[in-house]
């Protein structure tokens, strides 16, 4: 399974970054082998429909689940039609991230949990 | 520059202002009820309120709509030609379905141009409404944008298009010197720009300025609540010869009618001959030959 995490820096060190259609990376983490792939998001710079912009950027890496900070309604409208499961509330590392998603710790997003155009968490 | 006073063609004056909350509806709707046969025009469609104040009898309303594209998934191989062409991310071409964002549209029509398999055709949104009435001798006709809807230029454009071919038009424009203010503007003869001798007042009334010089329309000054602030916007308008066409005094009383959506000309006749000024002031400035 593929996990896109939204990321501050294209690196296995980098923090969660609590936007999902305007962080700087995605890291697309592998779970059969625990490999890390970087993916620049490049909605970031959209002037607008920045999430569903990195949304199809995350149906097309293959990943399934996504973890982040918050999600807004474009985003999941568009991650939903690709059957990609969003889990928000992710902070702190990215290992911190994968962990506490699999220990269960995050709750799935059945909505946007932010308004459009929310910016920084 | 223009000659104003053609047969079949409107005097069109436009009542802007860099700064918000200047004067703007203050001036429109008095200078409205100076000229008495005028048509006022409320572009504001984010926050009309001229109604607030002219509280005119609504005799028609009609729909503004757009253009979004609409999808035919029997035609639609998703081969992602419209979402990789929208540069506003309005399409998402998704593994089942391709998904439209009509808020985010701009309506350009270029998804449909681009697709090979002939799967768009473009259908009508809703994101506003138009409104026409009157007040006695005054016509009245104001854009609404409904909330939520991000861009109101549409709708601006329609209001434009009720301009008449004669007669006189009063355009209360949307504060500040974006695209909306543009088209709001834009083919009037004369636009009055509304400022506050404050700090403020000059720094947006100089942005204001500029975009004028550049959409060519001849314009004056009114200095709104004249006797706050400091002298800065007058030197500013004697050294760049901008013509102050009016003064309103820094007045309570003006201030307690606009609370009450009263205007000047009802609460306070004294000021009646200060825009009958503002109004042959106008006149002598867009006549040919005149000043400008």
């Amino acid at each position: 399974m593929l996990i896109a995490i939204s990321a501050t820096e294209s690196s296995v060190r980098a923090n969660v970054d609590g936007r999902f259609g305007r962080c700087k990376h995605f890291m697309i983490f592998d779970t059969e082998t625990s490999i890390f792939t970087p993916l620049e998001n490049k909605a970031q710079f959209a002037s607008g429909g920045a999430g569903i912009q990195a949304a199809q950027a995350i149906q097309n890496s293959g990943a399934t689940v996504v973890l982040t900070g918050n999600v807004g309604p474009n985003a999941f409208t568009t991650l939903t039609a690709a059957d990609i499961e969003i889990y928000v509330g992710a902070s702190g590392t990215l290992q911190e991230a994968i962990r506490n998603f699999q220990a269960g710790t995050y709750k799935k997003a059945m909505g946007a949990t932010v308004e459009s155009k929310h910016g920084p968490a | 520059m223009m000659s104003t006073f053609e047969k079949n063609k409107p005097l069109v004056i436009a009542v802007a202002s860099g700064k918000g909350g200047t004067g703007k509806t203050t001036v429109a709707v008095n200078l409205a009820r100076t000229i008495r046969f005028a048509h006022i025009f409320d572009c504001d469609v984010e926050e009309p309120n001229v109604h607030l104040f002219l509280k005119p009898k609504i005799t028609a309303r009609q729909r503004v709509e757009v253009k979004v594209p609409k999808i035919d998934m029997h035609r639609c191989n998703l081969c992602r030609a419209c979402a990789d062409f929208c540069t506003y991310n309005a399409l998402a071409v998704m593994p089942r379905e391709v998904l439209v964002f009509p808020e985010i549209c701009h309506s350009c029509g270029g998804c449909m141009l681009v697709c090979p398999q002939d799967a768009i055709r473009e259908v009508g949104y809703e994101i506003g409404a138009l409104e026409k009435g009157s007040i006695g001798t005054i016509g009245f006709t104001h854009g609404i944008l409904h909330t939520g809807k991000p861009v109101g230029i549409p709708i601006i454009k329609k209001v434009k298009e009720q301009v008449g071919t004669s007669g006189i038009a009063i355009i209360d424009a949307p504060p500040g010197t974006s695209c909306a203010m543009v088209e709001s503007v834009e083919g009037s003869d004369f636009c009055i720009l509304v400022t506050e001798p404050t700090p403020f007042g000059l720094n947006d009334l100089k942005l204001a300025v500029e975009a004028l010089c550049l959409l060519k329309i001849p314009f004056g000054v009114v200095i709104n609540r004249s006797g706050v602030g400091n002298d800065d916007v007058r030197t500013y308008c004697a050294q760049e010869e901008i013509p102050v066409v009016m003064e309103l005094p820094d007045d309570i009383r003006i201030a307690r009618a606009y609370a009450r959506g009263e205007t000047i000309l009802d609460a306070l006749p004294e000021y009646r001959p200060l825009f009958t000024g503002l109004y042959d002031r106008i006149k002598e400035l867009c006549r040919p030959g005149g000043k400008l």
